[in-house]
């Protein structure tokens, strides 16, 4: 079988993986209060799943227990801006214009600022772990739209959710 | 709620509200003032609050804490209000980045309560307590009724707390 003369081979598997996982870590690891939470994020392609492992100091009623209602909200919030983030990073990665072995906690992409965010609380957060995927709605060049949705054991039974507009870096 | 009390039985009870939630306990909030649908909280500059590791700013989510927690414990201080409740809903509006170093304090009102709904709304400032940092305003749940033990209500709000699941 003859290939046309101007076919590039696909990149290797490893070459894409380790592109797009540094700069996912960039974007996670580099943020002492993403870490003082304990979120982490699972990627699938270019689909996101945040990650918030329970622990004792998350819980806000100690009698239910309950998750703390301002950790399901920081949760949330970390969610959406690192969804808004990748989402913006994704085409320069790809493309090559942004090299992601520079990005670290030394070396942040500059991250959108919240405008106003906005929770509905749907169900008490359950001393278990929680987990969260933003879609990034609506991106102009200065402002941006993101919803958010978390849940715990049930992926269709959602325990809170979100909506926030956020203000573009360089904007 | 707390009328009646001493300065120090006031202030003993405040202590011991934050000291017995464990996320409160680990940001260092303390409670300031409680009286009557009215609260006020501080949590000193921290580290481990960093949002933007560039500034030094902390990051929204902790503000969010601290607004949440202050508003609900308005909530509960309140006449008319049961001394359970929890957040049905909050928005948070964003002013400005804290100025890194400085301690954030937060004022709740709480200013209507219904059979079932209390209203909120709060602001957060640091030391230039002329520009706030950020407001909040929410709904949160009031079940009054005397007669429903706070562990029923709890029920309603963990009404599939039995369903097991993966972890």
């Amino acid at each position: 079988m003859s290939l046309p003369p101007n076919h590039k081979r696909p990149e290797p598997v490893e070459v894409v993986k380790q592109r797009r996982d540094a700069a996912l870590s960039g974007l996670v690891d580099g943020v002492p209060y993403v870490q003082f939470l304990g979120i982490s994020v699972e990627r699938h392609g270019d689909e996101l799943t945040a990650i918030l492992p329970f622990d004792e100091k998350l819980i806000g009623n100690p009698m239910l227990p309950a998750i703390h209602g301002g950790v399901t909200a920081a949760f949330l919030e970390t969610a959406a801006v690192i969804q808004l983030s990748w989402s913006t990073l994704w085409e320069d990665m790809e493309s090559g214009v942004l090299d992601p072995s520079t990005l670290g906690p030394d070396n942040m992409p500059y991250l959108p600022k919240t405008i106003d965010f906005s929770i509905d609380y749907l169900r008490s957060g359950l001393p278990r772990d929680a987990y969260a995927r933003a879609r990034v709605v609506r991106q102009g060049r200065r402002y941006a739209s993101v919803h958010v949705e978390a849940w715990q054991d049930r992926r269709e039974k959602l325990y809170a959710q979100a909506t926030g507009h956020f203000l573009m870096p360089g904007s | 709620m707390m009328k009646g009390m001493t300065a120090e039985q006031k202030a003993e009870l405040a202590r011991k509200f934050t000291e017995a939630i464990p996320h409160c306990k680990a940001l260092g909030m303390v409670l300031e003032k409680l009286e009557d649908g009215e609260a006020i909280m501080s949590m000193p500059y921290d580290e481990k609050l960093i949002g933007d590791p560039r500034t030094g700013v902390i990051h929204g989510g902790a503000v969010s804490a601290l607004l949440d927690t202050c508003c609900g414990s308005a909530v509960m201080s309140h006449p008319k209000a049961p001394a359970i409740t929890a957040t049905i809903d909050l928005r948070i509006d964003y002013m400005r980045p804290a100025t890194p170093g400085q301690r954030i304090t937060a004022k709740a009102t709480c200013y209507h309560v219904t059979r079932s709904v209390a209203f909120v709304s709060a602001v957060a400032l640091d030391e230039d307590e002329d520009r706030p940092v950020a407001t909040a305003s929410g709904a949160f749940t009031a079940d009054g009724d005397p007669k429903r033990r706070s562990t029923e209500i709890s029920n309603d709000i963990t009404d599939d707390v039995s369903e097991g699941g993966a972890v």
